[in-house]
């Protein structure tokens, strides 16, 4: 108790040097927790880019290649899902509801996904959150398209704006539909996922724009059809590029996946989006141990920093600890004096730090969310963030005992009258 | 530890500080219990050593020093450090206190680190004890209990150290030239206030100094330089 009141009065006497240090420990332990946190955000961000979805259905390749062409919009699909096939599997009893995606065009370098109402009733990502509409609504008519925030704000788009699909996926394509144009009716709001990026239209808009195309070439003009013909066709699709299925019970989930994957009339690939996130996740992580290996290195230095403090400070205090020892304090005495003057430094810098990063973290949470769709739940501390703060005090402890070391010896060596 | 066994006593002693000659050899001294001693000694005669060795800090290699009838060799380092805050206070040339530290907490500190000079205190409570001293040593005005030590003057900081040095009745008061630098004026002010608190409370007093004038105020006066047989002649003449 003495030893921490004196340790505290000693620490107030130095205050500039004091409050500086711990300012150094705080900011470095205000960017460790930040790292932690904007990384729990970012991967559950990952982990949830779609969630609600039970499983995917592509055509068969690699779990990830279905992953990051559904749900992603990268790469492309190497074979379709028969039409027949995508309304067998939405038929089932047990499917609650599913989501047609078609891709293969593009706007202007985003990517058009063909697709039904019900991506925007089923549709969840980041925890259960649903796709809002910032303006307009969701398309009607079959040339309607719904844009991306990303896109929108990139390009400028208003709803009312025109816009011409191209064909294709290059940023600059020579073929475009420029003879069906698509009006912006709804623009929706920001997610943080690739949704943003995403130009989004009806399944029968994709059939329509290519109903005169064939083998990737528009026909000759004898055999092109005007928008307004296309309207009186069959526009249902022979095909599409996956689909994503909600299940009326989760536990089912296992079964269809097995039902999809062994399908004999045509090859399939089923995946639950959860796994195959962990996975990409894993794979693509790496950056984010990457930044909390440097933060750990600043709250290093911060703590070096504390150690450079106290040492310089220990030559002028020679006399201090003379006149404890002359009032009877042992060596011990001064070693846990010195130790406990780190261990104050550093809780004091990691409560500080702890403040400043919950402060950052709500005052920037708006600001997360808007432009850059990342979810900050600020939260309370957890076990390890805990644990993580915690191992900060120890270090220094261990580190104050360099210094309580030497005062130990000095103390040893100088008796009552320091020669300095 | 009778009463009639000297406060200090010291037998043979032989000290050197390592890789060096011998700096003290002294074959006996002793001082009487409430005895009050003025020990004169030029710079560099070993007075700061022999102070550490009374206090128990530093080992003889040879010979030994008991206080209060215990001869310190026989104590482990802990022990030792406990003793001295027991038995020993101490006033020194000048910083003598805890520039962080209140007027009235670096009189108590002895208390934090000692229980023994805490239970001596009559009535137990600490702060009007640390009071009673400061004012007989008058520094008893509120107006200087708040003031920072380190806004005192030298004098006013000697006489809170000798009220520190004199909290929980230590046996043994040993004052390492806490006069040398106070002026003239107020140097025998001090010594007679220490004087009669060391007589109030029965603590016997090691005075150190090369200032020969204060000599006649003590009980007994004695020379390092005579009593070390280690003493060189040139630092006698000095």
């Amino acid at each position: 108790m003495k030893t921490l009141s004196l340790a505290l009065r000693s620490l107030a006497n130095r205050r500039t040097t004091a409050l500086l240090t711990l300012c150094a420990i705080a900011v470095s332990v205000a960017l460790l927790l930040g790292v932690q946190k904007l990384r729990t955000a970012a991967r559950d961000g990952f982990a949830n880019t779609v969630s609600g979805v039970d499983l995917i259905v592509g055509a068969r390749s690699g779990q990830i290649n279905l992953l990051l062409y559904s749900v992603f919009r990268v790469g492309d699909a190497t074979a379709n899902v028969s039409w027949d096939t995508y309304q067998k599997v939405a038929r089932r009893s047990d499917v609650a509801w599913t989501i047609p995606l078609s891709l293969g065009d593009s706007h202007r370098g985003y990517r058009v996904l063909g697709t039904n109402l019900d991506y925007f009733g089923h549709y969840r990502f980041a925890g259960g959150r649903e796709l809002t509409f910032e303006g307009g609504k969701p398309f009607a008519d079959l040339y309607d398209a719904v844009l991306g925030a990303e896109v929108a704000r990139a390009l400028g788009y208003k709803v009312g704006d025109p816009i011409v699909i191209a064909h294709g996926l290059g940023n600059v394509s020579f073929a475009q539909h420029e003879d069906k144009p698509f009006r912006v009716v709804g623009i929706l709001a920001r997610t943080g996922t690739p949704v943003d990026r995403t130009v989004h239209v009806s399944l029968e808009a994709i059939t329509a724009i290519h109903v005169d195309w064939q083998s990737g070439m528009r026909a000759l003009p004898g055999g092109r059809v005007d928008a307004e013909a296309a309207r009186a066709m069959d526009l249902t699709p022979d095909s599409i590029t996956a689909f994503m299925v909600g299940m009326q019970n989760r536990v089912m989930t296992f079964g269809l996946q097995r039902a999809v994957n062994e399908y004999r009339q045509e090859p399939l690939l089923a995946i639950m989006p959860g796994v195959a996130l962990t996975q990409l996740w894993n794979l693509v992580g790496i950056a984010d141990t990457a930044l909390m290996i440097v933060a750990a290195f600043v709250v290093l230095a911060g703590l070096l920093g504390m150690l450079t403090a106290i040492l310089t400070s220990l030559n002028e205090r020679r006399r201090e600890m003379a006149i404890l020892r002359s009032v009877g304090a042992r060596p011990r005495h001064v070693f846990a004096l010195l130790v406990t003057e780190a261990g104050l430094l550093a809780a004091g810098g990691v409560a500080a730090g702890v403040a400043l990063c919950y402060g950052l973290m709500y005052a920037a949470k708006p600001l997360l969310e808007r432009r850059f769709g990342l979810f900050l739940e600020p939260g309370g501390l957890t076990g390890y963030d805990i644990g993580l703060l915690a191992s900060i005090v120890a270090a220094a402890l261990l580190m104050g005992a360099l210094p309580a070391w030497r005062a130990y010896r000095n103390t040893l060596a100088d008796g009552l009258t320091p020669r300095v | 530890m009778s009463d009639d066994t000297p406060a200090i006593g010291i037998q043979d002693l032989e000290f050197a500080w390592p890789g060096k000659p011998p700096i003290l050899d002294i074959p006996a001294l002793s001082i009487a219990r409430g005895e009050r001693v003025f020990l004169r000694g030029p710079s560099g005669s070993g007075k700061s050593t022999l102070l550490g060795l009374v206090g128990g800090v530093l080992v003889p290699q040879r010979g030994a020093v008991r206080l209060l009838g215990t001869d310190l060799a026989t104590l482990g380092p802990g022990e030792r450090d406990r003793l001295r805050g027991e038995q020993v206070g101490f006033v020194f040339q000048m910083f003598n206190l805890i520039p962080y530290l209140g007027l009235l907490e670096n009189v108590l500190l002895p208390a934090q680190f000692s229980p023994a000079r805490a239970a001596r205190v009559p009535g137990g409570d600490l702060a009007a004890e640390g009071r009673r001293l400061l004012t007989a040593l008058g520094l008893g005005s509120p107006e200087l209990l708040a003031r920072p030590v380190t806004e005192l003057s030298i004098g006013q900081q000697q006489r809170v150290a000798a009220a520190r040095a004199l909290f929980g009745r230590p046996s043994v008061l040993v004052a390492d030239e806490p006069t040398s630098a106070l002026d003239h004026d107020t140097r025998e002010g001090f010594l007679r206030l220490l004087m009669d608190e060391c007589r109030a409370q029965g603590s016997t007093l090691l005075f150190v100094s090369h200032d020969t004038s204060l000599g006649p105020l003590f009980d007994r006066v004695l020379s390092l330089t005579d009593l070390n047989r280690a003493a060189t002649p040139a630092s006698a003449a000095a």
